[in-house]
């Protein structure tokens, strides 16, 4: 007790301390302020943290890449995809209708590290012949990946289902190690319990246990020979190289455990989803998350987290209950005729409100890099970084740069 | 970025880099796939598959100008640039309307001449939306780690496309059919549209006037040197910020003209196509040479032959991934391009 | 006397234009070795193709018995080259003491996965690597300052800290490019004083100099560039008085 004290007392200070434990007291108490407030129809809020959860996994994972690393990949929703569909593959009866004739049915946590894997190695293919080119070129080569891989998912219909997608996928089976308030048994070790649409809670409890884990193996990178390589290879590339950093293999594997997280959420949400198709995969994911680590702070995670949970409860709560909030609101103050909707065009204002979308992205981006680049909770370093100004002596022209 | 320089003599197979001879392998594999397919299909089809190709290429052409000018440069990808193109086809509608423009109504000299005034004003405007997006969101950035920019790109990007998503809707957008609708023979019972033709005409023009332009012109030369070496082109007296500036408004209004282009020629728009057609442009302009403007024009008819022959041979479906497989490989295998790059020497 | 670097017929061309020209000579053990010339006679190049950033259109680098032509810069740095930059090069926001622990990334063994998950070996390298990089940056007098940012250093500290963290990757041989630019004379006899220790550590020193007296001082042997060329190769006396140097730098006397 006392050393949890002492460990309070030192952080007390520390912003990234205070938003994880803030992080953490939220995670744990809003199912239970979810079920209050909408007197016991809070499922689909429970299911929406869940989502959330998903895509505050995928922030995290693209803040290893753009963060620390320093590489911008623009689709990061092509590994998103992989694992999705891999998983969907592989726990569904999709095989039986392919040239294989067979539907294997992969147990849920070893689908998860089967999606992981492929996503890892797509990335480490994908990034060994792209991660030497500059900064641009790699960008928009991840960017033609992002277009081509749902691309090639939907035309392979004899093994992806085509425009359909995968349904009916195996729902997650979780252990029941714990009797207790979700599962209504006393006290048992026994059966595994079936994650569905029903269970909404479940999914959330587990999400919520992966980025746990996920936040503590990350962090320990950051802390560790390869953070500060990725540190290095960031702000000096040929330092770096001249350090004897292989920046290539660094790069690497950077751009492989990005594409690893992005995989092994895209297997989860496939299994909550029960559904995958590759409509669900497109740039505007990637720009998604990309956003989501921009504003809440690259290079940071506690700010990458907030950022995800940020946008994406404003993306699919706030926007899409708009419409109706703005209609009543304008109805309100006598501004009722704005609500009625132009078959030549005008959809109302709450709609358009809906549609503001890609406005905000690209707002956030542009206003974000021109006048916080550090985003909401910055790095220590980062936030030097980004918006110090030429200082004399470190400053000078750098011969081998390009 | 880390370049090494590495010596290029070693290695050499039949006097190629042995990349260069995959890439002519792979060429040859494609040709050997499609021959069976073109032949089956006639030399009528053929014809049709080409004279789109051209069309379609000169409207790339038109796009990877842009891209290529800008970045040779200030060696940025203006990601926002194929949506300015978009933005061309949407804010010419209203002016076709303006110049008493219709469908079916409009004919010959009359449509020649509500035409030019379409063309310069729209023209004129997406050239100062993209000197905007210059000064605004690249600028400020010119001494900021690589990643900004690129990110502000994206950003300018995302913005004009939810502007137009806003302006528009989600659905596709009828463009006036104005142009003549003839046929013109050219012998062997092949024909080509009178359309085909004229927009074909028109990109070829302002080609030929850019090219003038930067050869001949005190600014043109200002930009090349800028081009070449910011830092002596600003001793010798150059306005930097100016002919940047410049850069930016000549290639969008090059894109501009392609969307009025792109929308006489098939007739429907969708606020997101910049997003497709500015990769297509963009694979054009690497492939043809980044920097190098007679290379994005030869890239830009290319890649239109290259899409249509896709389309019409293989599959529509599988068009985009290959071409975008294409810049790819282009970028990782030969990122001089065909005609070699010009970017600034540092 | 036993050489430790070998230059072979190096040259390095950039399309038309020859930046080193054909140029040869031996470094041996120990010693402090300097490469002098006036400016843009093609010294940092070829320190570029010692250190693998460039690959040269000809000739041979050899290094401790092994041939290095063309391997890629980390490659060099872990056969046992470092070098320091003419216009500095820190990672101007980590700090003082992160810059250093960064030298021995090339000499650790934890890999990815004793990152991930913090295993012992993980645990114990990084205690030892925060040791010894302390230890270098008491070498270089900078242990007070090791929590700021590099960037927040004097000039001079600056310098010495690019030493420590080139120090840090173990090399048997230091590349210190203008390591005195824009130095006081203090600073200067600091310099020399440095470099005699770094030569305790059996570390052969070789620099790109033009403070002539420094030079003259501290080095065993001088090569001598112009246009790419060597123009000359001896002890410091030899190359004072050789005239074709002394034209290099003034001019043809009338």
């Amino acid at each position: 007790m006392n050393r949890l004290l002492a460990l309070a007392r030192a952080n007390s200070r520390n912003p990234n301390a205070i938003a994880y434990a803030a992080m953490l007291i939220v995670a744990l108490l809003y199912p239970e302020v979810a079920q209050f407030i909408t007197g016991g129809n809070g499922d689909a809020l429970v299911g929406l943290a869940a989502d959330a959860g998903v895509f505050v996994l995928l922030a995290i994972g693209l803040n290893v890449v753009v963060g620390f690393a320093g590489l911008l990949d623009l689709g990061y929703a092509a590994f998103f995809a992989i694992g999705a569909y891999t998983y969907a593959m592989i726990a569904s009866n999709e095989l039986a209708t392919s040239p294989l004739h067979q539907a294997i049915h992969v147990p849920f946590w070893i689908a998860l590290f089967v999606g992981l894997f492929v996503a890892a190695l797509a990335g480490a293919l994908l990034g060994a012949p792209t991660l030497r080119l500059r900064g641009d070129y790699l960008a928009i080569v991840t960017l033609g990946f992002g277009e081509i891989v749902p691309r090639v998912y939907r035309n392979l219909n004899v093994w992806t289902g085509g425009v359909f997608g995968i349904s009916a996928i195996d729902p997650p089976t979780v252990p029941r190690w714990l009797g207790g308030p979700w599962s209504g048994d006393p006290f048992g070790f026994l059966t595994d319990l079936q994650l569905t649409s029903a269970n909404l809670t479940g999914f959330y409890i587990v999400i919520v246990v992966i980025i746990i884990g996920v936040v503590i193996l990350v962090n320990n990178l950051q802390r560790s020979r390869l953070g500060r390589a990725w540190m290095a290879v960031r702000e000096d590339e040929t330092a770096a190289a001249a350090t004897g950093v292989n920046t290539v293999n660094i790069k690497l594997l950077a751009f492989a455990i990005g594409a690893s997280t992005s995989g092994f959420a895209g297997a989860f949400y496939g299994a909550k989803l029960s559904v995958v198709n590759s409509d669900q995969f497109s740039f505007t994911i990637s720009i998604t998350v990309l956003s989501m680590v921009v504003l809440g702070g690259m290079g940071n995670i506690p700010g990458a987290m907030i950022g995800g949970i940020l946008l994406y409860f404003i993306l699919y709560k706030f926007l899409p209950d708009a419409p109706n909030q703005v209609a009543s609101l304008f109805q309100s103050v006598g501004l009722g005729w704005l609500n009625n909707t132009n078959p030549n065009g005008w959809p109302g204002i709450g709609e358009e409100v809906n549609r503001l979308k890609f406005i905000i992205f690209g707002l956030i981006l542009v206003l974000i890099m021109l006048y916080r680049p550090q985003g909401l909770l910055p790095s220590r370093a980062r936030r030097q970084e980004l918006t110090h100004d030429e200082v004399a002596g470190i400053g000078a022209p750098r011969e081998l740069q390009s | 970025m880390l370049e090494r320089i590495r010596s290029t003599t070693r290695g050499r197979i039949l006097g190629l880099a042995p990349l260069d001879l995959i890439g002519l392998l792979v060429l040859a594999a494609a040709i050997i796939f499609v021959i069976p397919r073109v032949a089956d299909r006639g030399a009528g089809y053929l014809a049709q598959v080409i004279v789109f190709g051209i069309a379609l290429g000169a409207i790339y052409a038109l796009v990877a100008l842009g891209y290529t000018m800008v970045y040779g440069i200030v060696e940025l990808i203006n990601f926002a640039h194929g949506d300015v193109f978009t933005l061309g086809a949407f804010i010419s509608l209203p002016l076709l309307g303006a110049f008493g423009l219709v469908e079916d109504k409009s004919h010959g000299i009359g449509l020649l001449l509500g035409l030019i005034p379409v063309f310069l004003i729209t023209m004129a405007l997406c050239a100062l939306v993209n000197v905007a997006i210059e000064r605004v969101a690249y600028r400020p950035l010119r001494n900021a780690p690589r990643l900004a920019p690129l990110i502000t790109a994206i950003g300018m990007s995302s913005i004009l496309e939810g502007a137009m998503f806003l302006w528009r809707g989600p659905f596709n957008i009828h463009y006036p059919d104005l142009l003549p609708a003839n046929q013109i023979p050219i012998g062997g019972g092949v024909t080509v549209s009178a359309k085909s033709v004229i927009i074909v005409g028109v990109a070829i023009v302002l080609v030929l006037a850019l090219s003038l332009f930067i050869n001949r012109s005190t600014l043109g030369k200002a930009m090349r040197a800028t081009a070449q070496d910011r830092d002596a082109a600003q001793l010798m007296g150059i306005n930097i910020n100016a002919t940047i500036a410049t850069t930016f408004f000549i290639g969008a209004a090059l894109a501009g003209a392609g969307g009025i282009i792109y929308g006489l020629y098939f007739g429907t728009l969708t606020a997101f196509l910049g997003f497709t057609v500015g990769l297509y442009a963009f694979t054009a302009a690497v492939f043809g040479g980044i920097g190098n403007i007679p290379g994005a024009a030869l890239g830009g008819l290319l890649i239109g032959m290259f899409s249509q022959f896709s389309d019409a041979y293989v599959d529509t479906a599988w068009t985009q991934v290959l071409i975008f497989a294409l810049l790819i490989l282009v970028l990782v295998f030969r990122p001089s391009g065909l005609l070699g790059m010009r970017v600034p020497e540092k | 006397m036993d050489s430790i670097l070998s230059v072979q017929g190096l040259t390095k061309r950039f399309g038309g234009l020859v930046a080193v020209d054909n140029v040869s000579f031996d470094v041996n053990r120990g010693e402090v070795f300097a490469l002098i010339g006036p400016n843009g006679a093609g010294k940092t190049t070829l320190f570029n193709c010692v250190t693998g950033f460039f690959a040269p259109s000809f000739g041979e680098v050899t290094f401790d018995g092994h041939d290095i032509t063309g391997r890629k810069p980390h490659q060099t740095v872990k056969a046992g080259i470092a070098r320091t930059f003419q216009n500095i090069r820190l990672f101007d926001f980590m700090s003082v003491l992160d810059n250093v622990r960064l030298g021995f990334h090339s000499r650790m063994h934890s890999q990815v996965w004793d990152s991930l998950l913090k295993t012992p070996l993980e645990r114990k390298e990084e205690a030892d690597v925060t040791e010894r990089a302390m230890e270098l940056l008491r070498f270089v007098g900078l242990e007070r300052r090791r929590e700021d940012q590099a960037r927040n250093l004097a000039y001079g500290q600056q310098r010495r800290l690019e030493i420590a963290r080139a120090m840090a990757t173990q090399p048997k041989l230091l590349l210190l490019d203008e390591p005195a630019a824009g130095f006081t004379p203090q600073e200067k006899v600091d310099l020399m004083k440095l470099v005699h220790q770094i030569l305790d550590k059996n570390i052969t020193v070789f620099l790109i100099e033009h403070d002539m007296r420094l030079v003259m001082g501290i080095s065993q042997k001088i090569v001598v560039l112009d246009h790419g060329e060597k123009i000359a190769e001896g002890n410091p006396a030899e190359v004072r008085s050789n005239p074709r140097v002394i034209e290099a730098y003034l001019g043809k006397s009338a």
